[in-house]
C-alpha cells in the first residue's frame, strides 16, 4: 500500500514536472490557432512543421541559432583553458598568498553580476564592443565556479605524479598539459557543459549587449518575438523548442557528468 | 622568486586578468558610478559628470517605485524560496526512498526543467496561465473550478510567477538533498528504530538535524538567485499589473540600460547587494545557533 502511494506521488510529480514541456512539443507541430480552439487539443490533429517553417525562412530564427551557438562554444574551450590553469595553480603549485587569494575568490561568490554591469556596460562601450559576439563572451572567459571546480579535483591528483615529471626534465606547461590535463577529463567535461549550458541559457547579458536584432542568441530573440506574436502560440512554442532541445538533449546525453559536478559545488558550500 | 611560483603567475594570469578587469573591477566601479549623476549627458561628454554623494540613495529611499520592486523581490525571495527548498526536499525523499523504482528516471525528469532555458520556460507559462485558452484554465474548468486572468490580476501575478520558479528550480536542491540524504549514516536510523521511532520521528530528530549543512547551502544559493529575478517578470508581465511583479533587478534595468540614469541604477544594483550579503550572513548565522 505504502509503496502504491508512494509511486502514484512519483508519477504524479513527474507528470506535472513533464507536462509544460509536452504541451509545447505538441503545440509546436499545430497549424495556427489549434492550440487555442475549444475543446482544447492535446495533440495536433494533424502534425506539421509549418511553424518551424516560418520561424526558420520567413524570422530567420537560424540566424540567432548560429550566434547562441558560436557564443556558447567559444566561451566553453576559452573558458576550460583559463579555469583549468588557474585551478591548477591553486591546487598543485605553491606560491605565497595561494590560500587567501583563493578564499577571497570564492567571498567574490556572493556578488551579485548586476552590480559590476552598469560599469562592464560602459568598458565594453569603450572598447568598442558593444552589439559584438565578443562583448558577450569576454566577461564569462573565466569564473570563479569553474575555477573552484577544477580545482577540488586536481587536489586529488597525487603530487608524485607532478615531481616524477618534473625530475624527468619536463617543463611546466608539459606537466600540465601531458600529464594533468589528461587525469582531468572528467572535470573537464562537467565544466564543459555546465559552460555551455549557462552560456546558452544567459538572457540579461545579451540582452544588455547585443542590440542589432541580426546578432540576438536565441533567448533574446524569443524574448523579442514574443511582443510581436502574443497571439502566435504555435509559433512561440516552435521557438522555444528550438531553444530548449540542444540544452536539454545534452543533458541527457550527459548527465553523468552534470551531476557529478553538482555534488563537487555543493560540498564545501 | 622561485620556479613554481613563477609559474603559478603564469598559469593564473589569464583568469585573473580576466576577472580582475570584467568583474571586480566593475564591482568597485559600480559603486563608484552610485554616488555620481551619470547619466545620458555623461554619456556623450565625461565633463557632465557630477559627484553627489549619496544623493541617489535618498532619491531612492524617497521613491515609491523603489519601494514596490524591493517589496516586490522579497515577497518572490520570501514565499518562493521556501517554497522550492521544501518541494525539493520532498522531491528528494520520494526520489531517495528505499521502496522506489526507476530512480534514476525519475530524478533524470525532475531535474529536465534546471537545465531547460528560462526564457522559453516564461513564454511557456505564459500561454498556460492565459486567462482564457490557457491549459491551466482548461484543467481547473474541467473540474468545476473557477481559473483567473493569472499574469493579468495584480493578486495572482506574482504567485503565478513564484509557481513557475518552484518548477524550474527544485530540481536543483534536489539533487543536492539527495546528495544529503546519501550520506547519513544508516546506523542512526537502526538506533531510533531501536528507540522506537516511527517514520516522522525518524525525518524529525535523524533527517532534518543531519541535513543542516545541506540545509544552508541549498539556502544561500536559492536566495542569492531569487533575489535576483528578472527574466520571469521580464518576459511574462513586464513587471505589470499594476507593478506588482517588477523586480529590484528588472527597476535597475530599466533605470540604467533603457533610460539612462546609470548612477541612480548603480545605487539600485548596490542596495540590492547588500541584501544578498544580508541574506546570506543570516542563513550562515541561523546555522552557527542550531
Amino acid at each position: 500500500m505504502k509503496k502504491v502511494l508512494l509511486h502514484a506521488a512519483l508519477i504524479a510529480g513527474g507528470l506535472l514536472t513533464l507536462f509544460p514541456l509536452l504541451w509545447m512539443l505538441a503545440a509546436s507541430f499545430m497549424s495556427n490557432g489549434e492550440a487555442t480552439t475549444y475543446p482544447p487539443h492535446v495533440l495536433p490533429h494533424a502534425a506539421t512543421l509549418e511553424q518551424y517553417r516560418q520561424l526558420f525562412v520567413r524570422l530567420n530564427i537560424g540566424r540567432a541559432f548560429f550566434s547562441s551557438a558560436t557564443i556558447a562554444i567559444i566561451t566553453t574551450l576559452f573558458s576550460l583553458l583559463f579555469n583549468s590553469m588557474a585551478g591548477y595553480a591553486f591546487a598543485k603549485l605553491r606560491f605565497r598568498g595561494r590560500e587567501r587569494m583563493f578564499g577571497l575568490l570564492l567571498a567574490a561568490l556572493v556578488i551579485p553580476a548586476q552590480v559590476g554591469m552598469l560599469p562592464l556596460f560602459l568598458l565594453m562601450k569603450s572598447l568598442g564592443l558593444v552589439n559584438t559576439y565578443w562583448g558577450v563572451i569576454i566577461p564569462s572567459l573565466a569564473s570563479v565556479f569553474g575555477i573552484f571546480l577544477i580545482r577540488q579535483f586536481m587536489l586529488s591528483i597525487p603530487q608524485e605524479l607532478l615531481e616524477a615529471a618534473r625530475i624527468d626534465g619536463a617543463g611546466e606547461w608539459r606537466i600540465y598539459w601531458s600529464v594533468v590535463l589528461p587525469l582531468a577529463r572528467p572535470i573537464l567535461a562537467t565544466l564543459a557543459i555546465f559552460t555551455f549550458m549557462t552560456t546558452w541559457n544567459d538572457f540579461m547579458w545579451p540582452l544588455i549587449v547585443l542590440s542589432d536584432q541580426s546578432r540576438y542568441t536565441l533567448p533574446v530573440s524569443l524574448a523579442n518575438l514574443v511582443g510581436e506574436h502574443a497571439q502566435d502560440v504555435e509559433l512561440m512554442m516552435a521557438g522555444s523548442v528550438v531553444t530548449v532541445l540542444p540544452v536539454l538533449a545534452l543533458f541527457l546525453f550527459l548527465q553523468r557528468y552534470y551531476i557529478a559536478g553538482l555534488m563537487v559545488g555543493s560540498v564545501k558550500g | 622568486m622561485s620556479r613554481e611560483a613563477r609559474a603559478a603567475l603564469f598559469f593564473l594570469a589569464p583568469a585573473l586578468f580576466v576577472l580582475v578587469l570584467f568583474f571586480f573591477i566593475p564591482v568597485i566601479a559600480g559603486f563608484a558610478l552610485s554616488v555620481t549623476d551619470f547619466d545620458l549627458y555623461a554619456i556623450g561628454d565625461i565633463h557632465n559628470l557630477r559627484f553627489v554623494a549619496l544623493r541617489n540613495y535618498m532619491t531612492l529611499l524617497r521613491s515609491d517605485i523603489f519601494w514596490t520592486a524591493f517589496v516586490n523581490t522579497l515577497y518572490f525571495s520570501l514565499i518562493g524560496g521556501p517554497l522550492t527548498v521544501a518541494t525539493s526536499l520532498l522531491a528528494s525523499l520520494l526520489v531517495n526512498a528505499k521502496a522506489a523504482r526507476f530512480k534514476a528516471l525519475f530524478r533524470t525528469i525532475y531535474f529536465a526543467p534546471v537545465v531547460t532555458t528560462l526564457v522559453a520556460v516564461a513564454i511557456i507559462f505564459r500561454f498556460l496561465y492565459h486567462g482564457r485558452f490557457g491549459m491551466i484554465n482548461r484543467a481547473l474548468d474541467a473540474i468545476g473550478l473557477q481559473g483567473a486572468d493569472w499574469l493579468g490580476d495584480p493578486r495572482w501575478a506574482m504567485p503565478a510567477i513564484i509557481l513557475v520558479a518552484v518548477w524550474k528550480n527544485f530540481g536543483y536542491n534536489m539533487i543536492i538533498f539527495i546528495a544529503g540524504l546519501q550520506n547519513i549514516p544508516e546506523e542512526l536510523y537502526e538506533a531510533a528504530r531501536i528507540d522506537g521511532a516511527g517514520a516522522w520521528k525518524q525525518f524529525r530528530h535523524v533527517t532534518l538535524p543531519m541535513l543542516g549543512p545541506t540545509f544552508l547551502f541549498v539556502g544561500i544559493v536559492t536566495a542569492i538567485g531569487y533575489l535576483q529575478l528578472f527574466a520571469e517578470p521580464y518576459v511574462m508581465t513586464k513587471g505589470g499589473p499594476l507593478n506588482r511583479t517588477l523586480s529590484a533587478v528588472m527597476l535597475m534595468y530599466e533605470e540604467g540600460f533603457k533610460w539612462w540614469r546609470m548612477g541612480y541604477a548603480a545605487a539600485i544594483a548596490f542596495l540590492l547587494f547588500l541584501v544578498i550579503a544580508a541574506a546570506t550572513l543570516l542563513q550562515m548565522r541561523m546555522q552557527e545557533r542550531r
